[in-house]
């Protein structure tokens, strides 16, 4: 009861349908020890904030295949700020060119998966960020 | 700014890093559950269970908005789902239904893993619904899977209990097997525009009837005959739970079942069950709290590896488990 879980919330933004990848990850964080809210498709960026001010998460992950990452991703980072979760480490899954993935990480994105990612770097960049 | 008093003043952040505090059962979540005691009690708890698909987390997302809007009553929500047996880790899901309820600052919702640890579930609960009531919530709902002894307990948190069934998950017999239904004080039928809908209704009335006997009409024979209960036996202030029909998708039945929410708030306080409620709840979690102290003590007291030495004999079956209580205990006091 003492220990310290690793609680994350995997949200899906903007309007593309496909929560696939959005699941199988949560599926692989809950196997790894990691208790994971999902607040299922189509969030706005105030929605995604605001369940993670309320479920008071340590990382928020993010699937976005509709190509609005650059638009929708430093939202959700600037409403974090906005209430106060600073220490949030955001990642970010889906169809993001390599240039975007530079800008994205300049921006405090912890990391951003593409296709073919696994579920155990996921998970092992995810831990990492939380212990350091 | 001390944290007791930031939620007093309606502190989103510092309340739901309150929560995990006193999730986790941290000195920190200790020390403010002492600091805001004082303002707990004046929050209604409804605790909805039953088993996994009945649709709670829709019933309780209609329910939430119903309160809102009708009532102006500010609700919190605490969503459980189950933890894995074999990692720890938990998927919860409650929320993906309740996203009608996003964007109104009148609504908190939190979700939480079961944890599996012994008792500690309801306790962690009940906490949790103590910083909920000091920060000001009217309304505190609990959802839990309806599928064990943690779920009574949860229940017996709550003022008002909420058991929902679906069409088509069991037959009569279910109906009278012990457990959850006992624990019901209102019955919802959740997806009634479902087959199935009629029987269901039935059985959990004929439960009803078996549980709390007043007059009933049967064929005997091909003659109707009616037996009423004596009347030293009829109890006036008893409470038998109604049954109400929901289709929680379409928001049908709603304000029926907030109808009979509200009944039943009114029969607790007139009835003088709201404080025998709330007396055995805070006796349970008094009784909790000396226990898990007493345990401490012990452990504080006993040096490891004396219990390790006792354990080892109890193992090798030299000494009985109830001898080793006494050594040990004995031990303590010397």
């Amino acid at each position: 009861m003492t220990e310290k879980k690793i609680r994350v919330l995997v949200a899906k933004p903007g309007l593309d349908g496909h929560d696939r990848g959005a699941k199988v990850v949560a599926r692989a964080l809950r196997d790894a020890g990691m208790e994971v809210i999902y607040t299922g498709l189509r969030q706005t960026p105030e929605m995604i904030a605001e369940a993670a001010l309320q479920e008071d998460v340590d990382v928020v992950g993010l699937s976005i295949l509709s190509g609005a990452h650059m638009a929708l991703t430093p939202r959700i980072m600037e409403l974090l700020r906005a209430n106060g979760q600073t220490h949030v480490k955001v990642f970010l899954g889906g169809i993001i060119p390599d240039e975007d993935m530079l800008r994205l990480k300049e921006m405090g994105v912890a990391g951003v998966f593409g296709p073919g990612a696994s579920t155990e770097d996921i998970i092992r960049d995810v831990q990492t960020a939380m212990a350091g | 700014m001390n944290t007791s008093q930031a939620i007093l003043d309606g502190d989103r952040l510092a309340l739901a890093r309150l929560l995990t505090q006193v999730e986790n059962n941290s000195p920190a979540g200790r020390a403010a559950l002492i600091e805001l005691f004082p303002y707990t009690g004046q929050a209604h708890l409804i605790g909805v269970t039953g088993a996994p698909g009945t649709g709670k987390s829709s019933l309780v997302n209609q329910l939430a908005q119903h309160y809102r809007k009708v009532d102006d009553k500010r609700v919190a929500i605490v969503a459980v789902d189950p933890s894995s047996p074999f990692t720890g880790g938990a998927v919860l899901g409650d929320r993906v239904r309740m996203r009608d309820l996003s964007g109104d600052s009148g609504v908190f919702i939190r979700s939480m893993a079961s944890r599996g640890s012994l008792g500690g579930l309801a306790q962690a609960t009940a906490n949790m619904a103590q910083v909920f009531d000091a920060a000001g919530f009217d309304i505190i709902i609990v959802e839990t899977v309806g599928a064990g002894q943690s779920e009574v307990d949860i229940a017996r948190l709550a003022h008002t209990t909420l058991v929902v069934e679906a069409p088509g998950l069991g037959d009569d017999i279910q109906a009278i097997k012990a457990g959850i239904l006992e624990i019901a004080d209102i019955l919802v039928i959740n997806k009634a525009d479902r087959p199935g809908v009629e029987s269901a209704e039935k059985a959990l009335k004929s439960m009803l009837e078996l549980a709390h006997p007043t007059e009933r009409v049967f064929k005997h024979h091909g003659a109707y005959m009616s037996v009423s209960v004596p009347k030293e036996h009829a109890n006036p202030n008893l409470w038998i739970p109604p049954i109400q029909r929901t289709v929680s998708t379409e928001g049908k039945g709603i304000v029926e079942l907030a109808g009979a929410i509200a009944r039943h708030v009114e029969h607790l306080r007139q009835s003088g069950d709201w404080a025998a409620r709330e007396r055995t709840r805070l006796e349970a979690e008094l009784e909790a709290l000396i226990r898990d102290s007493l345990m401490n003590r012990f452990r504080e007291d006993v040096p490891q590896k004396q219990y390790e030495e006792v354990l080892e004999q109890v193992i090798q079956r030299r000494v009985s488990p109830w001898e080793a209580v006494k050594v040990l205990l004995n031990g303590r006091l010397k």
